[in-house]
């Protein structure tokens, strides 16, 4: 009988690790595809004109393959939906995880959950049908696909991400800090804004790199509000992120274009295996602390 | 034991039916060329294998010229082109037969009152040297040009038909019909392409050179903005038994509805 439970032991035990290879192996797989891949296209480019070529013209008689619009689009428009997205997103942290009362909290928390959970084709849409032409009337510009409209759709859609992880750290802050700050005279909310949050300012930066993370992997929402022509980035100008440069071509497209294509792939996976990175380090900060 | 049993019985089973697959011989029909016929080919060719499980259809996509080439070297069975055979193609003993009309509809916003435009001003709209509605009889609105990414058919089509390849200014590149037409439908000042098919209510058609799009005038050749989708032999080989059967299916009356469902008009 103990033998028997034993092997039972045994057998769970593989089977956990299989099911773990598997993740490992998935992950594994991507990378490898991916390099192998994207590497053919950017030798034949060069790396140089690909990554900072200003032209992006893959069907043309004398085709350019350069992507510094895409890649300086991607980055001002995390930045941009960062500069939105941070303050509104942290600012309702803290009121959820220190000032509001239980029953705000828990119908806002759901509120958030629910925008977390609407699926990006979602955005988009709403996007293209109320956001483009608000945009279109209210600056007085021809079009409304623009690297605004993409800004506004990825800060309200990195919302959740910050609040969610915002709020954790907040409510990790030990009670005895806050409550010596108190006792001390400041007042509430002194003890917030100089007590918990910079206790918990590596949480707070976690949620700010992974709100930047799902910035930037967008494509769906973005590809429906940006225009997606391949300008250098500008407000008001019809944009392409990395993202939507891969989504909108990869359909029709072959030889040398579909393979800078996995390239420009390449470059975003490298993007977010840094924001990935960095966002490991401050999680790493945070529980040493 | 009884189970064992049964598990013997079903593997038997399984077993005959896959040998039975195998009896049966397999065909194979080749196909290379434009990629703007994709969806045409490749909904003829479901529904052709629908009835003819036996045979299969294959699709390289490697653009008209391609495919003719192919067809001359005998690499494939049936050449695609989107584009009628030059003479120095037919000079090497090729066939076209026109499987389909694919008609490129210009779409403006409800709210334009633009209703005809011709070629010419259409190519110099998309061009950028006319960039407000007001030069072509419209209000003082600036032009919003609104089209499709780099490699899709309909860009192609509307692109060499206009003579504006690489040329396009395009304000929006969008990757579908039907965000074109919901974009065209959105901003008073756009102006878009889709197949006309696709086209709804919620944008305005305009007539090119004075002929309104429809089935017929796109058939009888009076509306200009469109495209054959050619279906390319040789004279002097004749098609194995299987493409044969492929070729007189999707120029019968019977595939019409499935053509028509990929929205472009069938030639017969």
């Amino acid at each position: 009988m103990k033998k028997k439970n034993q092997v039972l032991e045994h057998v769970i035990h593989g089977m956990f690790l299989i099911l773990g290879l598997i993740t490992i192996g998935c992950v594994l797989l991507i990378t490898v595809y991916l390099v192998i891949s994207g590497i053919p296209a950017i030798r034949e480019i060069g790396l140089l004109d690909f990554l900072f070529g200003a032209k992006w013209e893959p069907t043309v008689a004398e085709p350019s393959y350069g992507i510094l619009p895409f890649i300086l689009t991607s980055v001002y428009g995390t930045a941009g939906a960062i500069l939105i997205g941070v303050p509104i997103g942290f600012m309702t942290a803290v009121y959820l995880a220190k000032i509001a009362s239980p029953k705000v909290k828990s119908l806002m928390s759901a509120a958030v959950s629910l925008l977390a959970g609407i699926p990006s084709v979602v955005y988009g849409l709403v996007g293209m049908l109320v956001l483009v032409p608000g945009i279109r009337k209210l600056f007085d510009v021809p079009d409304g696909a623009s690297l605004l409209a993409a800004i506004i759709v990825l800060a309200i859609m990195i919302l959740p991400s910050i609040i969610n992880v915002s709020i954790t750290a907040l409510e990790a802050v030990p009670k005895e800090y806050e409550d010596a700050s108190l006792a001390l005279g400041a007042t509430p909310v002194e003890t917030y804004f100089k007590v918990s949050v910079p206790a918990a300012k590596s949480g707070i930066a976690a949620a700010v790199v992974l709100g930047v993370g799902r910035a930037i992997g967008e494509a769906m929402a973005v590809m429906m509000v940006s225009g997606n022509v391949a300008n250098m980035p500008s407000l008001f100008q019809s944009v392409r992120f990395l993202t939507t440069a891969v989504a909108s071509e990869m359909a029709y497209s072959s030889g040398l274009q579909q393979q800078a294509l996995f390239s420009i792939a390449l470059v975003l996976f490298l993007f977010i295996m840094m924001i990935n990175a960095t966002l490991n380090f401050f999680l790493k900060k945070e529980k040493e602390n | 034991m009884k189970k064992k049993i049964m598990s013997i019985m079903l593997t038997a089973a399984i077993a005959g039916t896959v040998l039975a697959g195998c009896g049966e011989k397999k065909a194979t029909v080749t196909t290379d060329g434009s990629t703007s016929m994709e969806k045409v080919i490749g909904a003829l060719g479901e529904s052709f294998s629908a009835d003819n499980k036996n045979i299969t259809v294959t699709y390289n996509p490697n653009g008209s010229s391609s495919g003719i080439k192919a067809v001359a070297a005998g690499t494939c069975d049936i050449g695609l082109s989107s584009r009628n055979l030059k003479d120095e193609e037919k000079a090497q003993g090729l066939t076209g037969t026109v499987l389909a009309y694919d008609g490129i509809a210009i779409i403006v916003n409800n709210e334009n009152p633009v209703t005809d435009l011709d070629t010419e001003t259409i190519a110099d709209i998309y061009t950028g040297e006319i960039t407000n509605w007001s030069e072509v009889g419209g209000e003082d609105e600036e032009i919003v040009l609104i089209g499709r990414e780099a490699g899709s058919g309909t860009r192609d089509g509307f692109e060499s038909i206009t003579g504006t390849e690489d040329l396009c200014k395009y304000r929006q590149e969008l990757t579908s019909t039907g965000d074109v037409i919901t974009t065209v439908s959105q901003n008073p000042g756009a102006i878009g392409y889709a197949s006309l098919a696709s086209v709804k209510d919620s944008v305005k058609l305009v007539d090119v050179e004075g002929v309104t799009p429809s089935e017929e005038t796109i058939k009888d050749g009076s509306y200009v903005i469109q495209r054959p989708f050619v279906l390319v032999t040789k004279d002097d080989k004749k098609l194995s038994d299987a493409a044969q059967k492929f070729f007189d299916y999707i120029t019968s009356d019977a595939a019409e509805a499935v053509i028509s469902a990929a929205g472009v008009v069938a030639a017969n």
